[in-house]
């Protein structure tokens, strides 16, 4: 009975065709795409606003330069209006924005020799070979052996808000995520720093969840490891 | 107790894990690709080891820190030129279509 009266609000909303807070967000994903379709200039600057930083990280993993990266970010713009008539809504737009980023950057990085599929490279293949921490920071001996020599500390639960509040530690993140094998970079920047799932990411950079796993599992350990001298003990 | 024994029920207690294994397995287990034994077995560590709860701490704090990070910036010349190219696009659109017309 009371499922019936809680219900009804819900039901009334419907019946007035007001939009649940889901159907919202799905309408404004949907309105998103239309109105590109339309032509719709300011919808384009705030869309443009809205994922051309994102996009421009991504780029940079794959080319060698920040003004290479500018031009892929144009050049993916320009793909979204060629193609947005087309777009069917199968994927997220920003999942959408991601994989055609991706097919420009490889064919720039390609022509400027800094991109390799996968499998062909020495360097891009990496992470498929030993720990991805170092055996110095385990007991190789004894009864202990295979134990923290050095135990990690805790990390207060504000740690994501206090490392990045200090421009020397975010600098020092940064710094850690360029410095990733490319492969390394693109999988962390796009399932932890973009938020897209590891499905999604093994079809837009074309490679198994296995291997996906393994270089954000080392790509992860890496940036760990530049972030703890910062905020271990609680200092920033 | 005789040693070997008690190296055995640590051990077990401990999973049958070694911390550098859960240092490397962290990742497969955040993922959720792990069978129930094995997720079990690791779980079992975590348990008894505040080390290796800590390390799987810090690296969700990792993720968490990087899916904060501010976007890169994009220069208003790279913005500007996109405007441009977006009305030429634009424009080319509200052209009529040769091929229609050609069917005329």
């Amino acid at each position: 009975m009371s499922f019936l009266v809680w219900s009804w609000p819900s039901n009334l909303l419907f019946a007035l065709g007001v939009p649940t807070l889901q159907e919202t967000m799905q309408l404004d994903e949907a309105g998103l795409v239309r109105a590109l379709q339309r032509g719709d200039e300011r919808v384009f600057a705030a869309a443009m606003d809205l994922y051309s930083g994102s996009l421009l990280r991504l780029a940079m993993s794959f080319v060698p330069s920040r003004a290479v990266a500018e031009e892929v970010v144009q050049e993916t713009w320009m793909g979204v209006l060629e193609g947005i008539g087309r777009f069917e809504g199968r994927s997220s737009f920003k999942t959408w924005l991601f994989r055609i980023l991706t097919n420009r950057a490889k064919t720039r990085g390609t022509r400027e020799r800094r991109y390799e599929p996968f499998g062909l490279s020495g360097t891009d293949s990496e992470g498929d070979d030993g720990p991805s921490l170092e055996d110095s920071l385990f007991v190789t001996e004894g009864s202990g052996k295979g134990h923290w020599a050095d135990p990690p500390q805790g990390w207060e639960p504000d740690t994501p808000e206090r490392a990045l509040l200090s421009k020397e530690c975010r600098m020092a993140i940064e710094t850690a995520i360029n410095a990733l094998p490319d492969t390394q970079r693109q999988v962390i920047t796009l399932r932890d720093v973009e938020g897209v799932s590891a499905e999604e990411v093994c079809n837009i950079l074309s490679i198994s969840e296995t291997n996906q796993r393994v270089l954000l599992h080392r790509a992860r350990t890496k940036v760990r490891g530049v972030l703890d001298p910062y905020v271990r003990g609680g200092n920033t | 107790m005789d040693k070997n024994f008690k190296q055995q029920l640590m051990g077990y207690l401990l999973g049958n894990f070694s911390c550098k294994e859960i240092a490397e397995l962290v990742t497969d287990y955040l993922e959720g690709s792990f069978s129930l034994s094995q997720r079990l077995r690791f779980q079992m560590h975590l348990g008894l080891c505040l080390a290796c709860r800590n390390y799987l701490h810090q690296m969700k704090y990792t993720v968490a820190t990087l899916h904060q990070l501010p976007s890169e910036a994009v220069p208003a010349h790279v913005k500007e030129e996109l405007m441009k190219r977006f009305r030429t696009w634009k424009h080319e659109q509200s052209l009529p279509n040769p091929s229609s017309d050609s069917q005329l």
